[in-house]
């Protein structure tokens, strides 16, 4: 393939990389800090997906959309951690996977009584919609930039939020010592909602700024958790920097395998897997 | 990882006398009960060996797998290729093949998925399902995600599998041999190795066993007995497709015997009756107002789910056993 | 002298920049037990460790009669002959005391997991995994005790069975690991015993905290602070070494 090509591939590798880093950050952060694994995770992101498909009508706006789908989404995930989530944390792995599918179930029902069944579309606001010439043949489009930009631009606020702030000390305590954290006053309810939040928060986002690209549809949410899941089991669970690091080797993975060998491009990035699970049972950044 | 769930290894008195019961009522059904109700029987039976071959591996071994309908699939849809468009294939040799090759999958994924541990093993069993899943959804020559018809049900020779009556005895001869087999095997030494494994794994190792080839061979073991499941679903409903292999299904499973209670094989064939009947009920309930609550069985399922995880997470037994310690102490 | 049943040379375990175990050496003959003591954080649980195969070190050797273990799994240094208590009970709760020893006896028949012949016999009726048994269950005094359920049974019991269950293996060395924590005077007392009665037999190590026990059992003493062996030799050189007496012994 020629230089353009292989640079569009690449873009491409890093913006889907960059989503499920989004995904699988949330994922991994809420499970080591809560001890909490959900199969719903991908609810969250077809929830993006369909409030970026609501709210950019009602708004007209897509920035409006998007701000307004991530309060909602961090309100819910507040309300869900509070009614639900945190009489989970002390459960055993076998009750928090079959509670989160039961969710699922939940949430693709109530998605078809609250949206129906129809595959919409998200249209990409003017002002993202023009592409960049790469060659005299060959452009990339703004959005997909925008979209790895706003990705970049979460994962260096989590990364600050996390190392740089005393919420992110707090939340850092609390992981590594519960009891001792407790008991220097700090409000570990509190920490575990926030935290919670994020999580769903990042995931939500992710479906908001994708949908223009994947389009909103029934379903959606199981086919990017099973890739986000990979990416945890790669990255190693827990660890939000194994989690960056996975995620764009996935995306590397998948992207060139879909071009270079379209036979088995589907069943690549489990041999990735496979392979790192051979060298290291626990993922390659082990918490 | 595993938490200590109701196991139940020796049945007492009272339910081994119920169970009997309830195999003479599955040997007289047929003939009380109506076509669509033996359909339906058959099809709980299949689900129930396939309840009892997770048993095994989570039940007994504790190994909690996302990813075991994977087999139940490829036995499916082994059967479904074996199976030419104009006749019917022998039974003699094409349930061994497609038993053998579920079990050869399993071995081959197990390799990689059994040395991992607690959460990682869930995910990476859901994760290596979903690569089957996609082969098969991804690929026209597999069939696609349009799956692929049986026309004719397998040939045995001396009797009939075309009869319905006949194929409910067949499965019915399947449930117990499969039974019988798994609870001999569960008082062997493989068995108590399994069960040693389950309750500490370290001590198991620090005195001489070698449990991963232990945890491996249980996998293989479950995964060839789901096969044996798929094969019979692929006979009686003459259709395959993805979803067979799907971790929906997987997950189905696992609610079965943790709705019947684990570890003894008999809560399987209880959970997975309980689970059929309750998901049944729920695609049949009728429209109320103008509201199709029947089409909507997901929600009532999930929330069925939650409801269970939530109040009874020890099934069906483990609530009998707190009702029965709570009037135990109150008469003190 | 015979060769020593157990061996190891220069251990070293590192834990990021922080040596844990740091060059230590220790031989365990037949009819002898090696007693290993010092304060909290000396490193006897992390070379107890090393030599049980749970973890690996850094660096040094071990070797068992004639094998390298060095980088051994656990389940390869048992049946090569080495049964290992922790200090922690490490039993099977859920069965029976029989039931648990009955399957650390087990582990001597020939492992085949995969062998269907193996997925028929029944596991209760093997005479010589029942022998084995048997003859561990003696041996720790727990005959009686056979049909409670492990996790049911009083501490002293459970420690009893955790040393049943080591020598249902018929290992020729022993790593016992604080085998009379948490005993009162009567129960440690009929340890004491047992170690004694097993001891011609088996070569074996302690880590004690007990210092009764300690000077009744030891042929030889081995003490570690921070990782480092400070001294090693004859318990009752060991007791007037001013050294040790202000390390460790001093509280005396």
């Amino acid at each position: 393939m020629d230089f353009a090509n292989f640079l569009i591939q690449l873009l491409n590798s890093v913006q889907y990389g960059l989503l499920l880093f989004m995904l699988a950050a949330g994922l991994t952060l809420i499970f080591g800090i809560m001890g909490v694994v959900n199969l719903a995770h991908g609810s969250f992101y077809m929830l993006g997906a369909y409030l970026a498909y609501s709210l950019s009508g009602l708004f007209g706006s897509f920035t409006l959309a998007i701000i307004g789908g991530a309060i909602l989404s961090v309100i819910f995930g507040l309300i869900l951690e509070r009614i639900l989530f945190r009489y989970f944390y002390h459960r055993d792995h076998l009750d928090q996977v079959l509670l989160t599918f039961g969710l699922i179930y939940i949430f693709e029902e109530s998605r078809s009584l609250l949206w129906g069944d129809d595959v919409h579309g998200v249209a990409i606001p003017a002002l993202l919609n023009g592409s960049i010439t790469l060659t005299e043949n060959q452009s990339y489009p703004v959005y997909r930039l925008f979209m790895m930009g706003v990705c970049v631009l979460l994962a260096i606020g989590l990364y600050l939020l996390i190392n740089k702030t005393r919420l992110g000390m707090k939340i850092r305590a609390g992981a590594f010592n519960r009891d001792m954290t407790e008991s220097l006053g700090i409000n570990i309810k509190l920490i575990h909602a926030v935290v919670f939040a994020i999580g769903v928060a990042l995931a939500t986002t992710a479906g908001m700024i994708a949908s223009p690209i994947s389009s909103v549809y029934p379903n959606m949410g199981s086919q990017v958790l099973i890739m986000c899941f990979v990416v945890v089991v790669i990255g190693g669970i827990g660890s939000v920097r194994g989690a960056l690091i996975a995620a764009l080797l996935v995306g590397l993975v998948d992207t060139f395998g879909k071009v270079l060998l379209p036979q088995v491009a589907g069943m690549l990035v489990y041999m990735l897997m496979a392979a790192v699970l051979l060298w290291k049972p626990e993922g390659l950044f082990k918490q | 990882m595993s938490a200590p769930q109701s196991h139940l290894e020796t049945l007492p008195r009272g339910i081994q006398i119920v169970l009997a019961l309830g195999v003479i009522a599955l040997a007289v059904f047929p003939f009380v009960g109506t076509d669509f109700y033996q359909q339906m029987v058959t099809r709980m039976m299949i689900l129930a060996i396939f309840a009892m071959s997770l048993d095994l591996l989570q039940g007994v071994t504790g190994l909690v797998s996302l990813g075991h309908a994977a087999y139940f699939g490829v036995a499916g849809y082994t059967l479904a290729f074996l199976t030419p468009e104009g006749e019917a294939v022998s039974l003699w040799w094409t349930l061994p093949v497609a038993v053998l090759a579920a079990g050869a999958a399993a071995l081959v994924i197990g390799f990689f998925v059994v040395r991992t541990k607690g959460i990682y093993f869930i995910m990476v069993t859901m994760a290596f399902a979903q690569m089957v899943f996609y082969l098969f959804f991804d690929n026209r020559v597999l069939g696609g995600s349009d799956g692929i018809y049986i026309n004719f049900k397998p040939d045995a020779g001396l009797f009939d599998l075309e009869n319905k009556k006949v194929f409910y005895y067949f499965t019915l001869f399947c449930l117990l041999a499969v039974y019988f087999f798994l609870r001999r095997l569960l008082w062997s030494p493989f068995g108590r190795a399994l069960a040693g494994i389950r309750v500490n794994e370290h001590r198991m190792r620090a005195v001489g066993f070698g449990s991963f080839s232990y945890k491996l061979t249980a996998f293989t073991l479950a995964g060839a007995l789901a096969g044996l499941a798929g094969y019979l679903w692929g006979a009686q409903t003459g259709f395959v497709n993805p979803e067979l292999m799907g971790f929906h299904q997987s997950a189905h499973v696992i609610m079965m015997i943790i709705l019947g209670g684990m570890g003894n094989f008999a809560g399987a064939i209880v959970g997975a009756f309980a689970f059929e009947f309750m998901l049944e009920l729920f695609k049949d309930l009728p429209s109320i107002g103008g509201f199709n609550v029947g089409k909507h069985w997901q929600m009532w399922m999930g929330l069925f789910i939650v409801l269970v995880i939530c109040f009874a997470p020890r099934g069906l037994l483990g609530l009998l056993q707190k009702l029965m310690h709570r009037k135990g102490a109150g008469n003190e | 002298m015979s060769e020593a049943l157990l061996s190891a040379k220069n251990l070293t375990k590192k834990f990021g920049g922080l040596a844990a175990v740091n060059d230590v050496s220790i031989d365990l003959w037949r009819d002898r037990i090696h007693v290993v003591i010092g304060p909290n954080g000396a490193g006897k649980s992390t070379l107890t460790n090393l030599l049980s195969g749970d973890l690996p070190p850094t660096s040094g050797n071990i070797t068992l009669g004639a094998y390298d273990v060095t980088r051994a799994a656990p389940e390869r240094i048992s049946r090569r002959g080495l049964g290992r208590s922790y200090q922690k009970t490490n039993i099977f709760p859920t069965f029976t005391v029989w039931d648990n020893v009955r399957l650390a006896a087990q582990s001597r028949v020939a492992q085949q997991p995969w062998n269907p012949m193996r997925w028929f016999q029944s596991a209760a009726g093997d005479a010589r995994v029942n022998e084995r048994a048997e003859a561990a269950l003696e041996l720790a005094g727990l005959t009686g005790r056979r049909k409670a359920i492990a996790g049911a049974a009083s501490h002293g019991e459970q420690r009893q069975l955790e040393i049943a269950m080591t020598l249902a293996t018929e290992p020729q060395v022993l790593l016992l690991d604080e085998p009379l924590a948490g005993m009162g005077t009567a129960e440690a007392e009929r340890m004491v015993e047992l170690l004694l009665r097993i001891k011609p037999r088996h070569a074996m190590m302690l880590v004690e905290h007990d210092i009764d026990a300690i000077f009744a059992l030891a042929d030889h003493l081995t003490v570690m602070v921070n990782g480092t062996v400070i001294a090693s030799g004859l318990p009752a050189d060991i007791r007037a070494d001013r050294g040790v007496q202000a390390a460790y012994l001093g509280e005396e």
